[in-house]
């Protein structure tokens, strides 16, 4: 079995975005870029199943800008055997990656299309889904525990309600949640062995695929701030302010 | 062009969010249909087509719609689809499993989790975690947008008489298949729409400490939320995260016990009418959206919140 895995670079998650001053984006020049959370969790899960005999390779695809690569290469310093870049300038919407991801799994024919339910820069929660319905394949979103029984996925899905459990056969998409598993840390002489894995680069005009933006950001701005709060010293006080100052309880 | 709003529903009623999304709707075009797949969903229908806000209804049923899976639900909204200008949903686990796959197959980008209407082709929506919000406007011809059910009230739900229409069901995808669905019952108001949520994070240190949290949510009939660190402990189960990739949440009164206000958690509770942060790191990003802070040990601080609640004569529910 080969699994594909869709890594994105964005913002790493600690750092507190800035909006720029002219309101056309966010601030990203020096700031602290990492992968994706929960891609990290997709790589992880792949790799396991690799280690556990089950799959046979592992490819890492990231599509953007040329930077994107250093995601790539942590992808193979935890194991993917190879990478493949697909660079693109500008935004790239969820459906235009998905038909990019399409053309990718067209030539590489993976079993299994693994990659985070959700970027932390966007926030769309659409990539995997899109994928699946360009390719009709079954999708297994908020994966956090997947089972390979007999060529099919047994993949248990977070939902609002609790838990739910649904079974998928191969080939397939699943979206990963941070409690897939717990992402390992590359280890100094696999980034070095990573150096020498290979990573195959392609613009997205080679894929012949349209990938103009159909939504037109107008502006970004600042969200509102709160007005600051204040230090209460006991919690008498506390229950005194929330009954009689703001009425809440 | 008419609004065409995706019904969520567990086949014998409405889920509440359905009336969010379709106040949402309506700030679109006045004229909203809706359209409710299942089986034997007749009282859900039914329900839908009392809300005022809509014009008709098309139901569609079959045994493979029980379950609510994506793939046997979207071709059945693709194809209603040709006589719509947009499709909306609410950005819950629900709308997002399904929505991009109706979007994908329209050819439109879809525009996710929607905080206000500003057009119909515009919205505001928030991204980073809600640390910037986005005007994006669609240049899509039909718009596929999931809405974020606590930016918008629930509609009435009761009042309207709408037509209900029937809709032949698609074929049943037949490589995904539903095992099962564990839920967790619980008596308490639902964590989405509870006007209390009270909830514990790492600071908690155990399962068994989260009594605490209950407590303090019995008294006040509140709703239990957590960060994702406590959840990720195995403190208290998913469905009570709270935050960027969890649930948002707006409530009147929002009480952060433990919890040290990491930027994921802030998205999903900062919108709070009033928050209460309890935390002995006075330094704990939590106090930054704080309008009361108490810097104390949770561990006495909560045992005489419960006490002080017990002195006063009436607690609103």
């Amino acid at each position: 079995m080969k699994i594909l895995v869709a890594v994105k670079r964005v913002i790493d998650y600690n750092v507190q975005i800035r909006v720029k001053e002219d309101n056309t984006g966010v601030v990203t020049d020096n700031v602290k870029m990492s992968t994706n959370p929960p891609d990290d969790n997709a790589i992880e899960e792949a790799v396991k199943i690799k280690e556990a005999g089950k799959a046979t390779e592992v490819v890492a695809v990231s599509i953007g800008e040329e930077k994107a690569q250093e995601t790539v290469r942590k992808a193979l310093a935890v194991g993917a055997d190879r990478g493949i870049l697909v660079k693109t300038d500008g935004i790239i919407e969820p459906l235009a990656v998905s038909k990019l991801l399409q053309k990718i799994v067209e030539k590489e024919k993976p079993d299994l299309v693994f990659m985070g339910k959700q970027a932390i820069d966007d926030d769309c929660n659409q990539t995997g889904q899109m994928l699946s319905a360009l390719l009709n394949w079954p999708q297994a979103t908020f994966a956090s525990k997947i089972e390979i029984k007999d060529g099919k996925l047994e993949v248990t899905r977070e939902i609002d309600e609790g838990l739910e459990t649904i079974e998928i056969n191969v080939p397939a998409i699943v979206t990963c949640d941070l409690r897939l598993n717990e992402p390992r840390y590359a280890s100094l002489p696999n980034i070095m062995k990573a150096k020498k894995k290979p990573i195959e680069q392609l613009n997205a005009s080679d894929l012949g695929v349209d990938i103009t933006p159909r939504i037109e950001q107008v502006k970004v701005e600042e969200p509102p701030k709160r007005k600051a709060g204040i230090k209460v010293s006991s919690v008498a006080e506390l229950v005194q302010k929330l009954k009689n100052e703001a009425k809440v309880i | 062009m008419s609004v065409l709003l995706i019904a969520e529903h567990n086949n014998k009623g409405l889920k509440p969010f359905t009336l969010n999304a379709s106040t949402a709707a309506s700030q679109i075009d006045s004229d909203v249909h809706a359209v409710i797949i299942g089986n034997n969903c007749d009282e859900a229908a039914k329900a839908l087509s009392e809300l005022p806000l809509i014009k008709k209804v098309i139901q569609v049923e079959a045994a493979h719609y029980e379950n609510f899976v994506a793939e046997n639900f979207a071709p059945v909204i693709v194809k209603l689809a040709e006589n719509y200008s947009h499709i909306i949903s609410s950005a819950n686990t629900f709308g997002k499993n399904l929505m991009p796959r109706i979007a994908a197959a329209l050819d439109t980008s879809q525009i996710s989790d929607i905080i206000k209407v500003i057009a119909p082709d515009t919205f505001l929506r928030p991204i980073y975690a809600g640390n910037a919000f986005a005007t994006v406007k669609s240049k899509d011809a039909k718009k596929c947008v999931t809405i974020r059910p606590t930016s918008f009230d629930p509609c009435e739900s009761s009042g309207g008489s709408a037509p209900i229409e029937k809709a032949d069901p698609g074929e049943e995808f037949a490589r995904t298949k539903f095992i099962k669905r564990e839920e967790v019952k619980s008596d308490r108001p639902e964590l989405g729409t509870a006007r209390v949520v009270v909830s514990g994070g790492r600071g908690m240190q155990s399962g068994d400490n989260f009594k605490l949290i209950t407590s303090l949510a019995d008294k006040l009939n509140a709703a239990i939320g957590a960060s994702r660190a406590a959840v990720d402990a195995g403190y208290i189960s998913n469905d009570h995260q709270v935050g960027q990739t969890g649930k948002v949440v707006v409530p009147d009164l929002y009480i952060a016990v433990g919890i040290s206000g990491a930027i994921q958690h802030l998205a999903g509770m900062k919108e709070s009418k009033v928050i209460v942060a309890i935390n002995k790191d006075g330094e704990a990003p939590i106090f930054s959206v704080a309008d009361y802070g108490l810097e104390a040990d949770l561990f006495e601080a909560v045992p005489q919140f419960l006490e002080e609640l017990n002195k006063l004569n009436t607690i609103q529910k």
